[in-house]
């Protein structure tokens, strides 16, 4: 069963600067048994009492101002940073997608870095390779896979990175804010493929500053505001809220037709 | 199925210090072997990438130093060049992938700061990944050593000394094959300095400079260029100055391999202290994974 429990989940930041940082702070600053405030190294509340619960089937964006925690919440939640507070449960097989640049590397083919991706997320070599055709079918690169990465645009990046995420079955998809670097096109076809797999057993998390993502891809929200969470219901309430306005108010009936809100 | 899978039932994360975690952390990353298997690859290919020959540089430069040194400090200690040779470049191999995990070892964490803050893996894997890329460069540099060894054979395969009125060295035999298990053991070392150094060095930032400055004065400390017959004519047995040599650990886990490969004189004692060190040291790195491990995503 996938799920995400954080029970009052604190994320402390030390920050280090260059004398912090040093070893001699560490040994002389005992020398004359007082320490003062000045060694003391300042910390950074990224995130502050976050208790959440989500569970299979939710499609969840997550909204708020640069800084709010948006980026710390998902990497909370990849595991990648373990509560200083607090408890973090997860349970479901995680597929991040975060820095788009990260992962990748530049001078080998995007066939190579499909491999490398998908060995970091826990497939094996083999797995990887029965899946590359499905890949270059869903992101439409062709033989672009055999060139080097660096040849390829932003837009081609993201469709590369969700084909490996989505091609791999995951349970529980965290993606940041970067995947709006795509064409309409082929962001109805991702739309299709991820709603798909959080309805065969999944779960999706959104961080993005785009309502139209938002509107494509989630339909329950986390407004985040100073590490903590403000609101936490549907898309709707939620971004009517933060926004100050309803933004389905001028949409066609179609469009809510498509979207499931009526 | 998977190599990272987290293991079923629930998995509570918080950063405390749990052995469990640490152990977990370790298992799941020797699991992921396809993994650093290929991280480790792509780093050689990558500092090779365009050149001609490749990563044949490596072989190459490791060639021309050992020979060049080879004729120089042979002339010095008054030598024979084919016995001196093979003690030298065996030596030098040796050092360099301990060398190589000392420094590229402290900036295990440091290096991968990308990777470790945006997709989860188990920490030990860039350990992994350090100590493989040392041994491939190994893999690399030990066809320097079968050359020099064609070259040199006639001289090794009989009791032979290394200077005049030096120990005399048994010569080339099955004992060969104590390079194996030798290299395992100094490979074993390789991943404990990583995760070791690596965590230290991430909270600390002066470790790395530190490391270096003292690599520096080992390369010079230890018997790698020079005999230690040359210091048994200088000071007569039983100095305490031999102590020197004695309790440099990189001494010991030099000798446990380089003895074998050039049918050197072995010594249990070797073999026990650096039997030690993996002890203590592996001690100290799953204390500090224990601690530290789920800081590390924080300090880098």
């Amino acid at each position: 069963m996938v799920s995400i429990e954080v029970r009052n989940a604190c994320v402390d930041f030390p920050i280090f600067d260059a004398k912090t940082r040093s070893l001699k702070k560490a040994v002389l600053g005992k020398v004359g048994g007082k320490i003062s405030d000045a060694s003391r190294v300042p910390i950074i509340e990224a995130l502050d009492n976050i208790t959440l619960s989500l569970k299979e089937g939710d499609r969840v964006a997550l909204v708020g101002h640069n800084g709010a925690g948006k980026s710390t919440l998902l990497r909370l939640l990849s595991g990648i940073y373990e509560p200083t507070r607090g408890t973090a449960e997860i349970n479901g097989k995680i597929a991040p997608v975060f820095d788009l640049a990260v992962g990748m590397d530049p001078e080998i083919s995007g066939l190579e870095n499909i491999l490398i991706r998908g060995l970091f997320l826990g497939m094996t070599r083999k797995e990887m390779q029965e899946r590359v055709d499905d890949i270059a079918a869903f992101t439409d690169l062709g033989d672009y896979l055999r060139l080097p990465l660096r040849t390829y645009s932003a837009g081609m990046r993201v469709r590369l990175a969700l084909g490996v995420v989505t091609s791999i079955d995951p349970e529980i998809l965290l993606l940041d804010e970067g995947i709006g670097a795509v064409d309409a096109e082929f962001m109805a076809k991702a739309r299709t493929r991820l709603v798909d797999l959080v309805r065969r057993s999944g779960m999706l998390v959104f961080a993005s500053h785009s309502d139209e993502l938002l509107f494509e891809l989630c339909d329950t929200a986390i407004w985040m505001d100073e590490g903590r969470v403000r609101m936490h219901g549907s898309l709707r309430e939620v971004l009517t809220a933060y926004k100050g306005r309803d933004p389905f108010e001028y949409m066609s009936h179609e469009t809510l037709e498509r979207l499931g809100e009526r | 199925m998977s190599a990272v899978d987290i293991p079923p039932g629930p998995v509570v994360a918080h950063a405390g210090r749990s052995w469990a975690r640490a152990a977990q952390d370790i298992r799941a990353g020797l699991a992921a072997r396809e993994l650093w298997g290929h991280l480790g690859w792509q780093d050689i290919k990558q500092r090779y990438r365009r050149s001609v020959i490749g990563p044949l540089w490596i072989t190459l430069s490791m060639g021309v130093t050992a020979a060049g040194l080879g004729f120089i400090y042979s002339q010095l200690f008054g030598s024979d060049m084919s016995t001196f040779l093979p003690y030298l470049t065996v030596g030098f191999i040796v050092w360099g992938f301990i060398l190589g995990c000392l420094l590229e070892g402290s900036e295990t964490f440091v290096s991968n700061e990308g990777l470790i803050k945006h997709l989860p893996a188990p920490l030990s894997v860039y350990a992994l990944r350090t100590v493989w890329r040392q041994t491939l460069m190994l893999v690399h540099n030990m066809l320097v050593y079968f050359v020099v060894l064609a070259i040199s054979f006639g001289a090794l395969d009989h009791a032979y000394t290394l200077s005049e009125k030096g120990i005399v060295q048994p010569g080339l035999s099955w004992s060969v094959l104590l390079a194996i298990p030798a290299f395992m053991l100094i490979a074993l070392n390789g991943g404990w300095v990583s995760l070791l150094f690596g965590i230290i060095s991430t909270r600390y930032r002066d470790i790395p400079p530190v490391v270096n400055a003292l690599t520096n004065l080992l390369f010079y400390a230890t018997p790698i260029v020079w005999p230690t017959d040359v210091l048994t004519a200088k000071l007569g047995p039983g100095d305490w100055k031999h102590l020197i040599i004695e309790l440099n650990p990189l001494y010991h886990f030099i000798e446990i391999l380089r003895a074998p490969l050039i049918g050197g004189q072995q010594s249990w004692t070797h073999w026990a202290v650096a039997g030690g060190v993996t002890v203590v040291g592996w001690t100290l790195a799953l204390v500090a994974m224990r601690n530290y491990r789920s800081r590390i995503s924080y300090w880098v």
